[in-house]
């Protein structure tokens, strides 16, 4: 499985439904497989990206927070 | 002479429910959905706080896979009157309720603590300051993702609302019965 990010999804200073709604929007572009990273601010994002991969099973791979900002990188089942 | 072949293990891992053995479950988070879920929205409501939930639960529904349409009658009818729009109906009641409750996604107000407008004011001037989006934006966001936004075909009749009034790219007007089979086919309903 390649590691390589193909799309980044900025959704600093959104807040809910934004992140998702763009990440579901970005996804529909990756082919399955491939990597997106998603930025988000909103603490409730975090929460939200956990029920979304469950929902659309889309593996979320990994998440990590940096200075404020939420980082999820989802694999496109 | 006969060789035992043995199954190999079930690697899968299984649900909490009871689910029938012939097929096999997807796991959680890594596979794809096996039956279409829906959401059933009827949105009879059109306050600004009202239509929020509407409109952010159904884009969070279509970005989540599940599939949404939103049956908007009575009241919730009003902002998705095309823009432009400021009179509408035919005999002086109608035109009368249009002139009273502004249509148009721009211009709903607050359920509560409007303060003759003061109050919508307030919430945008937070909105814009919390990130928060519009009606506006989470109504194109919910069309763009295929949210179905049904109107109801006897509040249209008695609003004096046609076709040509409403916005681009709604569902086919519809009516009660249309409604009690689509929620009671859907896994989840509400009433706003």
């Amino acid at each position: 499985m390649s590691q390589v990010i193909t799309t980044v999804v900025d959704a600093q200073g959104l807040s809910c439904p934004m992140p998702i709604v763009k990440a579901a929007q970005a996804v529909r572009g990756l082919q399955s497989g491939q990597l997106m990273e998603v930025l988000a601010t909103d603490p409730g994002s975090v929460k939200d990206f956990a029920a979304w991969s469950r929902s659309t099973g889309n593996e979320l791979v990994e998440q990590h927070a940096d200075s404020g900002v939420f980082h999820f990188v989802i694999r496109r089942a | 002479m006969t060789t035992a072949v043995l199954e190999p293990p079930i690697t899968t891992p299984v649900a909490p429910t009871e689910v029938p053995s012939t097929s096999p479950l997807p796991a959680p988070g890594t596979g794809a959905a096996t039956k279409v879920r829906e959401l059933i929205i009827v949105n009879w409501s059109g306050e600004y706080d009202r239509i929020m939930p509407t409109l952010i639960m159904a884009s969070a529904a279509a970005a989540s896979g599940v599939s949404c349409k939103v049956f908007v009658t009575f009241w919730g009818l009003l902002p998705f009157v095309r823009d432009g729009k400021r009179i509408t109906g035919e005999n002086w009641m109608q035109r009368m309720l249009s002139f009273m409750q502004r249509p148009g996604i721009d211009h709903v107000k607050l359920s509560k603590m409007n303060f003759l407008g003061m109050g919508p004011w307030m919430i945008r001037s937070l909105s814009r300051k919390y990130h928060v989006a519009t009606p506006r934006e989470l109504l194109e966001a919910a069309q763009a993702m295929g949210v179905e936004f049904i109107p109801c075909q006897m509040t249209m009749d008695m609003f004096g609302l046609k076709r040509e009034d409403m916005i681009d790219g709604l569902g086919e007007p519809a009516g009660a019965a249309t409604v009690i089979e689509l929620m009671t086919n859907a896994e989840a309903s509400l009433f706003i």
